[in-house]
């Protein structure tokens, strides 16, 4: 409904509407327009990305293989506080599980969610299930003699903390924490501590692959964006062409280049820097990794570089130089600080890409090239899922956190493909 | 940048070192991917230079590694008639033509997914009245920035649990799309989703670039000439963002074609794509044969990367960006 009496001398459009509201409307239609070619698309992805990355988030905090096989125990527990001193009944209640599990063949799945957090507990489970049968009480005393991990009070706090299949464990395991008799955090043994190390190396190693992609990528961007037009798209193929090139493709032939018998080792024995028995294994170990993943991201690092260069005015550094500026402080002072830009986004992509990265490091890493990704895949083998998943899901907030800082800094949208 | 007259003899060193720098660079990213096409042709089973292969004796270098590409998996004898039933056996049997038509089908199909989605979506973010458009638009590119072994673990653990029994209607309706069991794990569905969402980012990207050097007047000078929204979208808008749409399918192709992450997570026996056998390859028996492999692979990137530059130097002209 249109008022007309409200304001008579309001603007207003052919059929008499108060040109305000049409406006607004029209403006809204278009709203609506828009985003419905976006809804089909944005539907697919949060099905196929955003929902199977949800299942992994919650993966990463739910582990039933206790609560589940032990209903009796996890009753007990939710009704008798935490003591530092386990009653018999809490032993009766075990027993009557364990009886169940060996019927049920569960004690495997049972033990295996305390193994994470007390390693070494399947064995006993599995064994402790097989006994229960022939148990007489005291069950207290008879579980203990038959094993005395029963009488461990880190494997009661452990299956106190699993009788929910809700838990921070898997996270509190990846922080390379464990929890003492009396339920607090502490650090596990120093020669126990892999994860914590594992991310680190992975930082490490993608700041080293991120500086030697910015290294090389500078001196060829810089060319490319002073050579003319015509020359620069010849070579610009150059750096494409990698970027189009299968990644099986090339990690095969840096295995080809690199290996002990490989082209560089052949080349270095034919010239003699080598002896035949002095050839250096460059591949499958540390250096492998950050060989081929810094040829395979240096593209990404190459193109941001490569724009922002490209609009660098040359008369800036002519004006330096006619100064009296000398080349190196004209390099210094008045072209570096133009390409910030450009190093930033490039370093930022590069480095992001290098965190997550997968096939590279399992193809050519050897044993001390891997990256926390590799973890992730090795817990997946090992149908450790709540504990891939919950790595994942640190390296993915690691990510996202990089990713807005991206699109603060940079913008997506300025993201760009040759 | 020539060098100018005037420039001092250390300057002039420097120019020279510079332009020995770039070549040596340019020959660390390209000398990788171009010395796989000779070592493919080695007669032994190394991979690397055989001393034949260096005096270009021509016994020393053999096609043998392509006839595997043929032969491997087919059962028949090595010396059987080359006739049209063997060329049938090896279209059947042989194992890298399985993954290679498994690979084709799988990446055609998420590309046409991608493309169709992904221009659709880039239309509507290309509007400047789309509501949310940066958050929007970060969302549809993350699948490029998440490491995949994170889309892996995610739809490993979805597709196991996204089954559909036959006995329903829907399920038997969707049955020939699914596994065995009815769920999209070990199914060409499953993989052909996973590769659509990762394809979609470059879509997006490459579409988006072109439409942001679009006239958005002509789409009114269409309407004001009578054209309806199809008309005009037929006629006027895809004939110039075509370019940029068949770049985006090619990215998109080629990241299914070669992706094997996703693949090994929640493919079966049945969806053998060339990545997953080039990294059984290259895990196991490394043979020239993957080599043999990887020069068709760079030959048809070869190919691919010449139409996108052609699209692009295209889409310029068409723009008004003259190369100067």
């Amino acid at each position: 409904m249109v008022d007309l009496t409200a304001a008579p001398d309001m603007l207003r459009t052919a059929d008499g509407r108060p040109l305000k509201a049409a406006l607004a409307q029209a403006q809204r239609k278009a709203k609506w327009r828009a985003f419905f070619l976006v809804l089909p698309l944005l539907a697919f992805v949060v099905l196929t990305f955003i929902v199977p990355i949800l299942k992994m988030l919650e993966r990463s905090v739910n582990h039933d293989g206790f609560s589940s096989n032990a209903p009796t125990l996890v009753a007990w527990f939710n009704d008798h506080p935490a003591t530092a001193d386990i009653p018999e009944d809490a032993y009766a209640a075990l027993v009557t599980d364990l009886q169940q599990m060996q019927k049920d063949k569960t004690a495997g799945a049972a033990g295996t969610r305390i193994n994470y957090t007390v390693p070494g507990t399947i064995s006993v489970f599995k064994s402790a299930a097989r006994e229960a049968e022939k148990l007489q009480p005291p069950y207290k005393d008879a579980l203990i003699a038959s094993n005395k991990m029963w009488g461990d009070p880190l494997v009661w706090v452990a299956m106190r903390n699993a009788s929910s299949a809700y838990t921070s464990d898997f996270y509190m395991v990846s922080a390379d924490l464990k929890r003492d008799a009396a339920g607090n955090l502490v650090r596990v043994e120093d020669n126990q501590r892999i994860y914590v190390y594992l991310f680190v190396k992975t930082f490490v190693l993608s700041i080293v692959i991120t500086v030697a992609c910015l290294l090389l990528a500078f001196p060829i961007a810089h060319l490319l964006a002073v050579l003319p037009m015509a020359k620069s798209n010849l070579l610009m193929i150059l750096v494409l062409l990698p970027f189009w090139t299968s990644l099986l493709v090339r990690t095969s032939s840096w295995i080809a280049i690199l290996q002990e018998q490989g082209i560089i080792n052949d080349l270095m024995v034919w010239i003699g820097v080598f002896s035949e028995d002095g050839r250096v294994r460059m591949i499958y170990n540390q250096t492998g990794t950050i060989i081929v993943m810094t040829h395979i991201l240096l593209p990404f690092m190459v193109l941001p570089l490569y724009s922002v260069m490209r609009v660098i005015p040359p008369s800036y550094a002519r004006a330096a130089r006619s100064l009296g500026a000398t080349s190196w402080t004209t390099f210094r002072r008045i072209y570096l600080p133009q390409t910030l830009p450009g190093i930033a986004a490039g370093s930022l992509l590069v480095f992001i890409l290098a965190v997550g990265y997968y096939i590279t490091p399992a193809l050519v890493g050897g044993a001390d090239g891997q990256l926390i990704s590799n973890l992730i895949s090795f817990h997946m083998n090992k149908a450790n899922w709540s504990m891939a998943a919950a790595l994942a899901a640190i390296l993915l907030a690691a990510v996202l956190l990089l990713y807005w800082l991206y699109d603060r800094l940079i913008g997506i949208d300025r993201l760009k493909l040759g | 940048m020539a060098l100018p007259v005037y420039a001092s003899p250390l300057e002039r060193i420097w120019y020279y070192t510079f332009r020995t720098l770039c070549a040596l660079i340019f020959l660390f990213l390209v000398a990788p991917i171009l010395i796989v096409i000779p070592l493919s042709f080695n007669v032994e089973p190394y991979f690397s230079f055989t001393h034949k292969m260096l005096a270009l004796d021509p016994s020393g270098y053999s096609l043998r590694w392509y006839d595997t590409l043929l032969t491997l998996g087919v059962n028949a004898s090595d010396d059987a008639v080359r006739d049209s039933t063997w060329w049938g056996m090896v279209w059947e049997q042989a194992t890298w033509v399985k993954a290679a038509k498994n690979s084709l089908w799988i990446g055609m199909w998420a590309t046409i997914l991608a493309t169709v989605l992904g221009t659709t979506a880039a239309l509507g973010l290309s509007r400047p009245e789309m509501p949310y458009r940066r958050l929007i638009m970060a969302l549809l590119i993350s699948p490029m920035i998440v490491p995949i072994i994170i889309i892996g673990t995610g739809l490993f653990f979805f597709y196991s649990s996204a089954c559909i029994s036959p006995d329903n209607w829907l399920g038997w309706l969707l049955s020939p799309f699914l596994s065995v069991k009815g769920c999209l794990a070990n199914s060409h569905l499953g993989i052909i989703l996973a590769h659509a969402t990762l394809g979609i980012p470059f879509v997006i990207i490459t579409v988006t670039a072109t439409l942001s050097g679009f006239d958005q007047s002509l789409i009114r000078a269409s309407a004001s000439l009578g054209a309806n929204p199809r008309t005009t979208f037929f006629k006027v808008i895809m004939p110039l963002i075509l370019p940029g749409v068949i770049s985006g399918a090619l990215f998109a192709f080629v990241t299914s074609f070669d992706e094997v992450v996703a693949v090994l997570f929640i493919a079966g026996p049945e969806q053998q794509t060339i990545p997953r056998q080039m990294w059984n390859g290259i895990r196991e028996a490394i043979s020239p044969a993957i080599l043999a492999v990887a020069t068709i692979l760079v030959i048809v990137s070869i190919a691919m990367l010449a139409t996108v530059e052609l699209l692009r130097r295209r889409s310029e002209r068409l723009r008004g960006v003259t190369p100067q």
